[in-house]
């Protein structure tokens, strides 16, 4: 191809729980006095229903906006280190969870931090080499770390997307660089939950220091530029200071570093350079060069400048997300949703969550793009979709199109916040929505606490986690329904928590 | 509308086991206590029984599927016994099983039997069921109290009443039951309550606490039916027939289409007109006498007062405030305790609320006995309130 390319939307999400690091360090200063220190800002948590899927597919629908046609992504490619399953393709999930369309070139791109760089520059390559016109590619990490390491304050759980393509271009590429060298600063064995660490001094001096201006030099070069010319520096590090003395040593000016987002939601994984290009995406101004760094069994490094375009869009991106934030002080809730306490689900956890593969398939796009029908005759949309419509007037029988919910907005008709049924936060929310243009489900909600929900509610939809079933290792997802804030902060009841 | 079975059927006999956590009996021991009864009180012996219709909700934890478990309990003659299944309106469809069997003709003389075995789970509530394998995939992760708790907001944001005033009227819907319960020694739930009690109990589900949801309870009940005739012919005296036998059943509008509000029942309010049309009631407020309801938890006694066009749309907290369905009430509901008190072995129950109304009937309900009824209602559901099955059964004095 020839002309111009590069990126052409951005979205971000990060989880709406931000755990206190204070909370974590009081609890175990106890056994780690030493770690104190590091008790300042916050963290982003997943609730116990996201992971690095669910994340994925909030970033991809900020990018995306509410259209329902998405039949444009014609590429697929998901960064991940925190792959909810090894074999089944997690981007699939995602494809089905947006209703992109099914001939989509899709995949994972996994076992390295650089699983978000290496998969924005395959995207950038299949774009260039006329493969694709509109890719999408998504990062996301939701990283697991010990009680009392220093991972669990460094690391957070985000996700951020990003197009690629040649029309609208809001942030031309210049050109990249990629160097892949087995540098084993941590590692993760296959089935293991945990990663291995070794000494940061080293990480810091063999690692950042040597291998990053190497990717960063052949990325300069490509692109044409000197060092002086970069106007925003985004290289992912928990080391204190690293990024600022790799640009030092580059000739990047100090003040060209960006922020790490450390005190704000912590390094989320293979997903944070793309998280944190999504953030410089959203504070560029036209004509500034953006060089996205990032170290990983070497190391990737990429040039993008920002067009007139920048101000065009509209997602929410890593700032809208950063600023929907809950405080939250509890680290035993922490542990909890990431199953490092072992605690009495009672009996009516033991039900068995055996899913039927037969019925998920049978069911794909209302399973997982949340998908319903609209009856052709009367116009009456309704969910699930049958062959006889639900019309009381006019049981139309096979005039059913497919009809989609997920961007729709709802209000709630009736509710209940239920201490009985097993949660992994009680008390389980769920309700009637009563959907903007007809229909309704009865469904989930989530993020909320109790004396927060009330009948009139106006609620949107999120993918999320349904089941987990640990006998077999598999994860149910579906939709579910949480407040449209601005809204829900006026309906607040103000109904004291039980 | 069918010419209906309005007088056809007889009541011959019936019995009930004590209903509560029956950590001494099995399902078949609780279905012999209710057939013994049964059996006696209609004077047969089994060779005269033609047909049978067994009635249970959850086979998963014992009683098993099929209708061996109530022949070989109680050693049929080889007869016809058929299991029904009807969420927990399934004693009413044991009834009307027999009792359109004797209507027909096809048999003389039917026994229906309910029974239900919950204790035998190791926890407190609804056994955990198991739902198939499509619906575990996107329905809401809930429990009964959860689902029936969806009416009071609904019913709350329709009439414009404040969380409080609906929670003191369904207090009070539980006091009464409790009261109630209190005198039946059969009740699982004997205490009376009050109505601080109920306020401050713990939650169950938003805005159910626990004495606002029914107990989970062991039980068996049973019913002899046949022809007025052939009861005559073997000198029953003061006959109470079968008035009507209703039953309506959700077909997805509730869940699926946008006008329902979620304050009521939609399978009540039609199961109730017909079953009225049936038995040839016009003024349901003042012609029955007395009713028991599906109580499964105190707001859904409370909706259902207006489904069964009792009191007025949005008239039932000021008609349950005013003590109108209290024993010494216009329509005493729940006399027996209810499903609240006198306990819901889901397979048994609309057959237990048909024995409360028999032997009121019959003026044989002891301590509770209300004055001279003549016309009794049971409405016995299934499901949850956003897709049900409704049975409404109008029972009275012969000849009323």
């Amino acid at each position: 191809m020839s002309g111009e390319f590069g990126l052409t939307a951005y979205g971000g999400y990060i989880p709406r729980l931000r755990l206190q690091r204070k909370s974590i360090t009081t609890a175990n200063a106890w056994v780690a006095p030493n770690l104190m220190g590091k008790g300042k800002g916050e963290r982003s948590m997943c609730n116990w229903d996201e992971d690095a899927l669910t994340m994925a597919v909030e970033a991809a629908r900020d990018l995306l906006g509410p259209d329902d046609d998405r039949s444009h992504i014609d590429t697929l490619y998901f960064g991940s280190t925190t792959l909810p399953f090894a074999d089944r393709l997690n981007a699939g999930v995602i494809s089905g969870a947006l209703t992109l369309d099914r001939h989509v070139q899709a995949a994972d791109i996994s076992s390295s931090q650089r699983a978000g760089t290496s998969a924005l520059l395959q995207a950038l390559h299949a774009v260039k080499a006329g493969a694709s016109k509109n890719a999408l590619v998504v990062a996301s990490d939701k990283r697991k770390a010990r009680a009392v390491s220093t991972q669990e304050l460094d690391f957070g759980d985000g996700a951020a997307a990003l197009s690629v393509g040649t029309e609208n271009v809001i942030a031309t590429y210049l050109g990249g660089g990629a160097l892949t060298v087995d540098f084993v600063d941590h590692f993760r064995g296959a089935g293991e939950e945990f990663d291995y660490n070794w000494e940061e001094r080293w990480i810091r001096d063999e690692g950042y220091m040597k291998l990053v201006p190497q990717a960063v030099s052949e990325a300069l070069s490509n692109a044409g530029l000197k060092a002086e010319e970069i106007d925003h520096f985004i290289l992912p590090c928990t080391l204190a200071k690293a990024p600022q003395a790799v640009a030092k040593k580059l000739g990047i000016a100090p003040e060209k570093v960006r922020d790490t987002l450390a005190a704000q939601c912590g390094e989320t994984g293979a997903a944070h350079s793309l998280v944190m290009l999504v953030h410089a995406l959203q504070e560029a101004k036209p004509g500034e060069k953006i060089l996205v760094a990032q170290f990983g069994a070497g190391a990737d490094a990429l040039i993008f400048q920002a067009t007139d375009k920048i101000s065009s869009v509209k997602a929410k991106g890593i700032l809208g997300a950063l600023s929907d934030r809950q405080e939250e002080t509890n680290y035993m809730k922490f542990l909890t949703f990431n199953g490092l306490v072992e605690w009495e689900k009672g009996m009516r956890a033991e039900q068995d969550k055996k899913t039927a593969l037969t019925t998920l398939y049978r069911n794909e796009d209302m399973l997982l793009g949340l998908v319903g029908g609209r009856c052709t005759e009367t116009g009456v949309v309704q969910f699930p979709r049958a062959r006889i419509s639900v019309s009381p007037n006019n049981p139309a029988v096979d005039s059913q199109e497919p009809y989609k919910f997920a961007e729709r907005k709802a209000k709630i008709l009736s509710w209940s916040a239920d201490y009985l049924t097993f949660s992994m936060a009680p008390p389980n929310h769920y309700g009637m929505m009563d959907f903007e243009g007809g229909g309704r489900i009865y469904m989930d909600i989530t993020d909320v606490a109790p004396g927060e929900v009330d009948s009139g509610m106006e609620m949107r939809m999120v993918f999320r986690i349904k089941d987990v079933d640990e006998k077999r290792g598999f994860k149910r997802y579906f939709w579910k329904a949480v407040p449209v804030r601005s809204s829900a902060s006026n309906q607040a009841t103000g109904q004291a928590a039980e | 509308m069918a010419r209906g079975i309005k007088d056809k059927v007889a009541i011959l006999g019936m019995g009930c086991s004590k209903f509560g956590e029956r950590w001494d009996a099995g399902p078949e021991e609780l279905m012999v206590e209710a057939y013994l009864e049964a059996m006696q009180d209609a004077g047969i012996e089994p060779t005269q029984l033609d047909a049978a219709w067994f009635s249970t909700h959850i086979d998963e934890i014992g009683t098993g599927k099929g209708g061996t478990p109530l022949s070989v309990a109680l050693r049929l003659p080889n007869i016809a016994v058929t299991r029904v299944e009807n969420f927990c309106a399934s004693g009413s469809e044991a009834l009307r099983g027999a009792v359109y069997a004797v209507a027909s003709g096809a048999a003389d003389i039917a026994l229906a039997l309910g029974c239900e075995k919950l204790k035998d789970t190791g926890y407190g509530g609804l056994p955990v069921g198991n739902p198939g394998t499509l619906s575990p995939q996107w329905a809401p992760n809930g429990s009964a109290p959860g689902n029936f708790a969806q009416l009071a907001s609904a019913y709350r944001a329709k009439h414009g009443i404040s969380k409080e005033d609906l929670k003191r009227a369904i207090a009070h819907v539980s006091v009464k039951s409790h009261a109630n319960g209190s005198k039946n020694e059969k009740a699982h739930l004997r205490n009376q309550i009050t109505e601080d009690q109920a306020l401050n109990a713990p939650m169950i589900a938003e805005p159910l606490g626990l004495f606002d949801c029914c107990g989970v309870s062991d039980g068996a009940a049973a019913a002899v039916v046949t022809t007025p005739e052939i009861a005559k012919a073997m000198g029953k005296k003061d006959l109470v027939t079968i008035k009507a036998m209703q039953l309506s059943v959700s077909n997805g509008m509730e869940a699926q289409h946008n006008s329902w509000d979620g304050s009521y029942f939609h399978t009540a309010r039609i199961a109730a007109k017909k079953a009225y049309n049936e038995a040839g009631i016009e003024k349901p407020r003042e012609e029955v006498s007395m009713m028991e309801v599906h109580d499964c938890f105190s707001v859904t006694e409370l909706v259902t007062m207006e489904d069964l066009f009792i009191s007025p749309e949005g008239g039932a907290v000021k008609d349950v405030m005013d003590g109108f369905y209290d024993s010494d009430g216009k329509v005493p509901c729940q006399i027996d305790g209810g499903l609240k008190c006198f306990g819901h072995p889901i397979g048994a129950s609309g057959l237990r609320m048909a024995y409360e109304m028999y032997l009121q009937l019959q003026g044989r309900a002891g301590e509770r006995q209300l004055p001279n009824p003549k016309i009794g209602l049971t409405h016995n559901l299934g499901g949850s309130p956003s897709q049900n099955v409704c049975s409404v059964t109008i029972v009275g004095a012969e000849g009323v």
